[in-house]
């Protein structure tokens, strides 16, 4: 059944997302200030941001339908359950039977569709023009996700995230020369997802090149925050997600708040360096055609599907 | 799957990392970056032969080790440098082929060289028996390479690395060929790159560029 420290490393583990979340947004602009040599703002700017919007009020366009005023509850919460599903601090988790990996990738999904939908639902070109960029981005980028935890599945041999990262966290040291391909794909795929720099800048309004930031142009006010906290989620979970299955190291296993305990500070020291990696990553890029991302995304899949291979002709031999 | 030594690990991550490079030459457009990669490939070759050649005890896999060292992984990458620059081609960005499609075929010609080695391998009783499929599946990819491409430096390179792809089938396979054997693909390699370097210049003074193409219509007029 479920235990009570199973119910406190869950309970952690939601409190622990929904405030560090903002927190690692503002870590990787304060990195890619001081890369940029341009002067940093806060590390809690953040949170000052969602401050000010929950503040306001809400500006909703004449023609808005109540599927634009659901959508970013309906965001936040995907975003809100994949946080509590993949392991950060302990794979004891009561939340993690609810969904498998094949599921995750579907709350994402969900997210995409509503994100796209109340972007097209005011009827402006640039809501539609966003929308439509960011299910190609999706379309592309969700196969290559599938292939990377296929072959963390075939590791493992289950589809649960709990198990998986178990397996790969609790294990005698092996080298294996899949999961080098899995993780090159999963950073292509997590940067396009998190519309970061080769696929998409964060910072802009530059009309021509913005995907997400034309989808969320109608929003304002509590709306608004609850879509750029969900965003902050996002890349959240992401990292945790990418942490786990290449990272696994320290994640605590069984019930005991004591490891509870010991995985915290490895798991900030963690989203620090990758936080700072992704910086990095965004600062020597520049950012590409909107026509080569397809490309960019067909390499991460066919990374991936290389992982698979590697997987089968190196490590399953008796 | 815990009873693999280390060593075959390592030997494996090896052959993986040539299999990405291998891939990330054939989606690399620019001249210069491409012969960094293929310069990389002959280090990671070289460190590939040395974790081989420590484990069996085989004295000559540290030549051939450090033959590829000097050859691949500098001699040659420096020959290349050379001629981009003297030839004024840096900036040389392939234009004819469609990457992504070119992916997808080095794709399938993996998954085609991996089942052909498959059974060729469980023959095989060395430590380093199952990266032979990864071995076919670079010279492929370099075949694809020298077949997709239209820039002659870009093809040259491709032919250096299926060598690389054959010197690691060949380490895989039955721990290296005999020394003289080496020696001389080694000598026709470096050969090989300096006559087609000459080939360059008198390709160049004829046509203007280094595209083969201009080469077809030689024989209409």
């Amino acid at each position: 059944m479920i235990s009570i420290s199973g119910l406190i490393a869950q309970l952690f583990a939601i409190v622990m997302a929904l405030a560090l979340a903002p927190l690692l947004t503002g870590w990787v602009n304060q990195c890619r200030a001081w890369l940029q040599n341009r002067s940093a703002p806060p590390l809690l700017q953040p949170y000052y941001m969602l401050h000010k919007l929950f503040r306001k009020d809400v500006v909703l366009a004449y023609n808005a339908s109540s599927l634009f005023r659901a959508a970013p509850f309906v965001i936040f919460g995907c975003m809100l359950l994949a946080c509590a599903i993949i392991p950060t601090l302990s794979t004891d988790l009561p939340f993690a039977p609810a969904a498998d990996t094949l599921a995750l990738v579907g709350v994402f999904g969900l997210a995409r569709i509503f994100i796209s939908l109340a972007a097209m639902d005011i009827g402006t070109s640039f809501g539609s023009l966003g929308g439509r960029r960011e299910m190609l981005v999706g379309f592309l980028a969700e196969p290559a996700l599938l292939m990377v935890i296929f072959t963390t599945a075939m590791i493992s041999q289950s589809t649960s995230v709990a198990t998986i990262v178990e397996t790969l966290a609790h294990r005698d040291f092996i080298i294996y020369p899949s999961l080098a391909f899995a993780g090159i794909a999963f950073t292509f795929v997590s940067l396009a997802e998190n519309a970061r720099v080769p696929v998409d800048n964060p910072a802009t309004h530059l009309e021509l090149t913005m995907i997400h930031e034309a989808m969320i142009l109608e929003y304002s006010g509590r709306h608004l925050a609850l879509i750029e906290w969900a965003a902050s989620l996002k890349l959240y979970a992401y990292s945790c997600l990418g942490l786990a299955l290449f990272f696994p190291w320290g994640i605590a296993a069984g019930d005991s708040i004591l490891g509870l305990a010991g995985a915290i500070p490895l798991l900030l020291v963690k989203l620090a360096i990758g936080g700072f990696a992704l910086a990095l990553i965004e600062t020597v890029n520049a950012k590409m055609r909107i026509f080569r991302a397809p490309e960019f995304l067909g390499t991460a899949f066919l990374l991936a599907v290389l992982g698979l291979l590697v997987r089968l002709l190196l490590e399953t031999r008796v | 799957m815990t009873d693999v030594p280390l060593s075959a690990q390592l030997i494996n991550l090896c052959a993986s990392v040539i299999l990405l490079l291998a891939f990330a030459m054939l989606a690399q457009r620019r001249v210069m970056q491409l012969i960094n990669l293929f310069g990389l490939q002959g280090l990671v070759l070289c460190l590939s032969t040395v974790v081989v050649a420590v484990t069996t005890h085989q004295n000559h896999l540290y030549w051939s080790a450090g033959l590829t060292l000097l050859l691949k992984a500098m001699l040659l990458p420096w020959i290349l440098h050379r001629l981009v620059r003297k030839l004024y081609v840096k900036w040389d960005v392939e234009s004819l082929v469609n990457v992504p499609t070119t992916m997808l075929f080095g794709v399938v010609l993996v998954i085609i060289a991996f089942n052909v080695a498959q059974p060729i391998s469980l023959l095989s009783h060395t430590i380093s028996r199952g990266t032979l499929g990864i071995a076919l599946a670079t010279v492929m990819l370099a075949f694809l390479m020298m077949i997709t491409r239209t820039k002659a430096i870009p093809q040259v390179v491709g032919f250096l690395a299926m060598e690389n792809g054959l010197f690691l089938a060949a380490t895989s396979a039955t721990y290296g060929m005999p020394m003289v054997v080496e020696l001389g693909i080694a000598l026709d390699v470096l050969v090989g790159v300096i006559i087609l370097g000459v080939f360059f210049f008198q390709i160049r003074d004829q046509f203007d560029s280094l595209d083969i193409r201009h080469m077809e219509r030689l024989k209409d007029n």
